[in-house]
């Protein structure tokens, strides 16, 4: 038995494809064009999933976006899971596979939801909150155990196979949503040439034509839908997204577009196509035609399965050609649900009644449904209904709306299907999404866009206007309008003839009453995702929660994947009426983006694996990895970590690289250190104000080390510059620096210095940098280059331009190692063949190529710093005991300069950088740890600094720190305490931070 | 994500492109050792924060590289006008935002 409830003809379906799908591992049948809800529906399946906080059963509710309910989990493989889909917007395709995300053992049998049923009293809003409190630790242990049994789906396990991507669009502009005003729009503003997008969330566009009674110049309204759609196909400057939501409008216009691409055609994308894309849009104007949704109405039991929207009915019979039940009862304070009414009844199946609130209702569809024998109780409403898994009946009451009161017992209709309207609700969401409050109209009990500085127009349902005609004219004067805002004229149109219609008032009805309290009544569900009552509504503004901010957060109402699309009014309503306040005087509702949810891959688009970030390699990098390397990340930067040889960890090949550059030479690649080449006429006097010592005198051929701090004095880079010509210098800083300075060397120049002529150029990737290091490295490098290295005609700190393996060169005598060094730089593409010929000449020396590692020990044992690892924003010059690179006495107050002159700055005892040495040479002082006077003191202790660099025995024969401490300086010689989480103390001297070759010998022979 | 009309490059960009550098119109001190310390401190650390007009120093980080300022709503997140370093703003009260879109100006920026 399959497909019982497929009605034997209409819809927009293809009978002739039948397509296999499972549903919690049952096997079922739809017919392509179905979405996955009307296929569910089609073959009576009532229980879709179990309620967030009662458990209880659930079903299908609404036909599109604003579904509570049938949120499922689809994927036929792990890869490709994807959880809280909306089975309403899933299109059904052959294999599909669905799940519920909740329900122990089974959603037709749940555990939770005995205790739902009889627990339901002791679970008022703030439940949780309430109960799992204490211990507060205890928490995150409740919080997976509640989560687990109130199911939100979950992330596949594996890497999802498929492949998505971003689009950047220009439009003048993009119109949201394609049913009558949407298309409408799109045809007015396309017609003028203007360049149109038109998006639309459905798998095809029309909206509420797709499922309309009406008709348009006398045909039915899918006609003129086709027409509409095939004019805007041959228009070039016309884009059309299907499947495709805007999903959040950003500041100035620019907007996001969700687009499935292939979700409707299988589980995973066919090979070479995207599966999703995320359009950004600059729209230069936007046309909002996002439409209303149907407010359901708020009474007894209004969950149990078999209680739906109205409209939604209408929907999966005229479209999907699919009955939800065969007995309808229906609800209405408005004339809409009639039609509803009517569709069904000329698809032959029984309307039991109509209740409808009002008095005497004498709309155009009233008459017609009265004509048809439709039994119609007026001043009435649903109350209740019956059933635990699906309805068996329905009680209709008499009611005062007014009084908000039963007046009547009322008589149980069976039916196994209700279906409410409590009037139409705007879709403002978009609207909203930069914080323009919606503002309430009476006339149609809903709130519309209000004022808002977005270039924007609003047409149709989501401006309030219903009637099919009025709505087809506003949507063409919409997009008239916004064409023209952008430069182009639409031609004048003859909006297509509609059927004038009579229509009653709707009458304010949110919730219905219950001759019982409101607490005592069986529960009436208004937010059905996150199972918030009316009840637990009431409970909220009696316990004082009188914002409606505050009444959501303490309820929950509005914050499920469905952002509350349905429950949201019906909530503000009842909180209003529970204040004795007005709707408007409650407050209004916010949404923020997205307006349905999006998978995390259109978020990430291509921007996954080996792309999620940019690396930058060295052009020396092809040789690092033939010899071995192990890398490390700086910044972008994969530098050389170092390069262990077979069977060497580590520290085995740290120390031998050590060694081997203190003995004879070593090699590594300094590429990546930041080089920004500095000209003009004022170059000097620049250099002089941003670094701290003075670079009046360095003359041309010279380099100097400088130090660079923020106004507050504070060091934040470092490095060596060269001047080249009296106008010319090259500057070098820290590799994660680069960028960082030559802003701040630019916002300087250009906002408080513009009279300085000078321009700043990143050359960081034009040069390679090779630096030879150790005694031998003279002799090397004599080799392969014709520059003089004589110890005096080639000092230390200066540089000369010559020959390095037959290419150009600039070679820099400077050192971070202590040792005689060579710092040879080379234009990027030519640097491969340098170092060649380097390597073999420099077998004879044992050259060795080491890396970051081994720079790290060899600087440290001469107590170089590292800007950013022994430095941390809160250190000056003086602080790192480096006063012999602070110029005073420089004319210019340069930046740092009063900064470092403040009191705080000045003062005695600030944490100063200092060498320090375990008593125990044995023991590693880990880098981070704090450091104490007296390692007896009972905690909280007093921490007077801690370790910033610290290395295992090596060359030294014994390990070694660096640390700040409090007063350090004139501490020589004394004790700290470094207590581990062990229990142990490593207790270690205070010593210089130069360890080796204190008198700089080395470097200077 | 904002649309910037960068003054020196004559094009409306994204936002993207550009960092935000903080509060415009906040020069060094000509003389800083005449600064008090609490001088010195209100120049380095303490900025506006209003609700409103806010003029803003920006650079086009991925593009010309140059600064630049910008009137910014904080409410609305409007760009009223851009304009070069030195340049002083147009708008500078509420009443003026209207009339720099009236006269075609707010459309550019």
């Amino acid at each position: 038995m399959s497909q019982v409830y497929r009605l034997s003809s209409g819809g927009r379906i293809d009978r002739s494809k039948v397509l296999n799908f499972t549903f919690n591992g049952q096997t079922y049948q739809g017919y392509a064009g179905d979405t996955l809800a009307a296929a569910l529906l089609a073959n009576g399946v009532d229980i879709v999933g179990r309620s967030f906080k009662y458990s209880r059963p659930r079903g299908i509710i609404a036909a599109g976006a604003e579904e509570p309910n049938a949120i499922l989990q689809i994927g036929a493989s792990e890869a490709t899971q994807v959880p809280n889909v909306r089975a309403t917007q899933q299109a059904l395709y052959s294999g599909l596979v669905a799940t519920s995300t909740n329900g122990w053992p089974s959603v037709n049998n749940d555990v939770m939801g005995i205790i739902g049923k009889v627990g339901g009293k002791m679970m008022p809003p703030g439940f949780y909150y309430k109960t799992f409190m204490y211990p507060q630790s205890f928490w995150m242990t409740y919080e997976k155990y509640i989560r687990k049994a109130a199911g939100l789906g979950r992330a596949p396990l594996q890497n999802d196979p498929d492949t998505y991507d971003y689009m950047n669009q220009h439009c003048d502009v993009l119109v949201v949503g394609a049913g009558p005003a949407g298309l409408a729009a799109a045809l007015a503003a396309g017609r003028s040439g203007a360049r149109v997008i038109l998006a639309d969330e459905q798998e095809e566009f029309g909206g509420s034509l797709l499922d309309s009674r009406e008709s348009l110049d006398g045909k039915p309204a899918t006609e003129w839908v086709s027409a509409a759609v095939n004019e805007l196909k041959g228009m070039p400057e016309v884009t059309l997204l299907p499947r495709a939501t805007v999903n959040g409008y950003h500041d100035h216009n620019f907007l996001t577009i969700h687009e499935r691409l292939t979700d409707h055609l299988g589980d995973r994308a066919p090979i070479g196509q995207v599966r999703q894309r995320m359009h950004r849009v600059r729209a230069k104007r936007v046309v909002l035609a996002t439409g209303a949704h149907e407010r359901p109405l708020v009474y007894a039991n209004n969950d149990v399965p078999g209680n739906m929207l109205a409209g939604a009915i209408s929907v999966y019979v005229r479209r999907y050609g699919v009955a939800p039940g065969r007995k309808l009862v229906l609800s209405t304070n408005n004339d809409h649900a009639y039609r509803v009414a009517l569709d069904w009844h000329d698809a032959g199946l029984q309307v039991v009644a109509i209740a409808d609130a009002r008095h005497n209702p004498r709309g155009s569809l009233v008459e017609e449904a009265r004509a048809k024998g439709i039994r119609i109780l007026t001043s009435s409403a649903v109350v209740e209904s019956r059933g635990s898994k699906r309805v068996t009946g329905a009680r209709v009451a008499a009611i005062d709306v007014k009084a908000h009161k039963v007046t009547s017992p009322g008589e149980w209709l069976d039916c196994d299907l209700i279906g409410s309207s409590g009037g139409y609700s705007p879709v403002v969401h978009l609207a909203s999404h930069l914080g323009g409050k919606p503002v309430w109209r009476e006339d149609i009990l809903g709130f519309v866009p209000g004022d808002a500085p977005q270039k924007r127009v609003c047409v149709g349902g989501i401006n309030g206007v219903f009637a099919l005609g009025d709505s087809l004219a506003d949507g063409f004067a919409g997009g008239a309008l916004a064409a023209a805002e952008a430069g182009f004229k639409a031609p004048a149109v003859t909006v297509p003839k509609t059927l004038a219609r009579q229509e009653e008032a709707t009458v304010a009805l949110f919730q219905v009453p219950h001759d019982k309290s409101t607490a005592r009544a069986p529960k009436q569900f208004v937010d059905q995702q996150n199972d918030v009552t009316a009840a637990a509504i009431e409970l909220a503004t009696r316990e004082g929660f009188e914002s409606v901010e505050h009444v959501k957060r303490y309820t929950a109402l509005g914050f499920g994947t469905d952002q509350g699309k349905l429950g949201n009014i019906n909530g503000l309503a009842i909180a209003a009426r529970s204040m004795g306040i007005t709707i408007p005087e409650m407050g209004t509702t916010m949404f923020r983006p997205n307006y349905t949810p999006i998978t995390f891959g259109a978020v990430a688009g291509r921007h996954c694996g080996h792309l999620f970030e940019p690396v930058r390699f060295t052009a020396l990098h092809a040789w690092h990895v033939k010899n071995g390397a192990e890398f490390e990340d700086v910044g972008q930067w994969k530098r050389p970590w170092y390069f262990p040889r077979a069977g060497e960890d580590i520290h085995a090949a740290v120390a031998r690289e050590c060694k081997a550059v203190r003995d004879s030479v070593g090699l590594l690649d300094a590429s990546t250190l930041g080089k920004i080449d500095i000209q003009g006429p004022d170059a000097r006097e620049f250099l002089n104000r941003i670094y701290t010592n003075a670079w009046t005198k360095l003359d041309v051929g010279k380099a100097r080390y400088g130090l660079m701090c923020k106004e507050d004095g504070m060091v934040f880079d470092d490095g060596v510059t060269a001047c080249v010509g009296d106008n010319h210098f090259i500057m070098t800083t820290t590799t994660g620096g680069a960028a960082r300075v030559l802003q701040w060397l630019e916002i300087y120049q250009q906002t408080e210095w513009p009279d300085l002529k000078v321009y700043f150029t990143s050359v960081t990737d034009h040069w390679a940098t090779l630096t030879l290091s150790g005694p031998n490295s003279r002799k090397l490098l004599s080799e392969v280059s014709d520059i003089d290295l004589d110890k005096d005609a080639f000092p230390f700190m200066s540089w000369k331009e010559g020959l390095v393996g037959g290419v150009p060169a600039r070679v820099f005598r400077i050192s971070f190692t202590g040792e005689l060094s060579y710092e040879v730089n080379i234009q990027a593409n030519y640097a491969m063949g340098v170092l060649e010929k380097i390597v073999e000449a420099g077998k004879k020396y044992n050259l060795t190529p080491y890396g970051t590692e081994t720079m790290h020990v060899l600087r440290a044992e001469k107590g170089f710093i590292i800007v950013g690892q022994d430095t941390d924003g809160s250190m000056t010059p003086d602080d790192l005991n480096m006063s012999w690179c602070v110029g005073r006495n420089k004319p210019f107050s340069w930046i740092g300069l009063r900064g470092m002159n403040r009191e705080d700055c000045v003062r005695e005892n600030r944490k100063q950088l200092v060498g320090l040495k375990p008593v125990d040479p044995t023991k590693w002082l880990p880098e981070g740890a704090q450091l104490v006077f007296d390692p007896k003191q009972p905690i909280p202790m007093d921490m007077v600094g801690h370790v910033t660099s610290s290395y295992a025995a090596n060359s030294l024969g014994y390990s070694f720190a660096m640390g700040v401490v409090k007063g350090g300086l004139k501490r020589m010689g004394q004790r700290v305490y470094s207590p581990q989480a062990d229990g142990s103390v490593i207790e270690a001297e205070i010593c210089s931070s130069v360890f080796f070759d204190p008198k700089g010998e080395r470097q200077n022979v | 994500m904002l649309h910037i009309f960068c003054p020196h490059c004559g094009e409306l960009r994204s936002e993207e492109e550009f960092h935000s550098a903080g509060q415009a119109h906040i020069p060094r001190p000509l003389d800083p050792n005449a600064c008090t310390d609490e001088q010195w401190g209100d120049y380095m650390f303490f900025r506006d924060n209003p609700r409103g007009l806010h003029h803003e120093l920006w650079i086009h980080a991925a593009g010309c590289r140059q600064y630049f300022n910008a009137t910014r709503d904080t409410v609305t997140y409007e760009i009223l006008e851009t304009y070069k370093i030195g340049a002083k703003p147009q708008v500078t009260g509420k009443s003026s935002a209207p009339q720099l879109v009236a006269n075609g100006q707010g459309e550019k920026v």
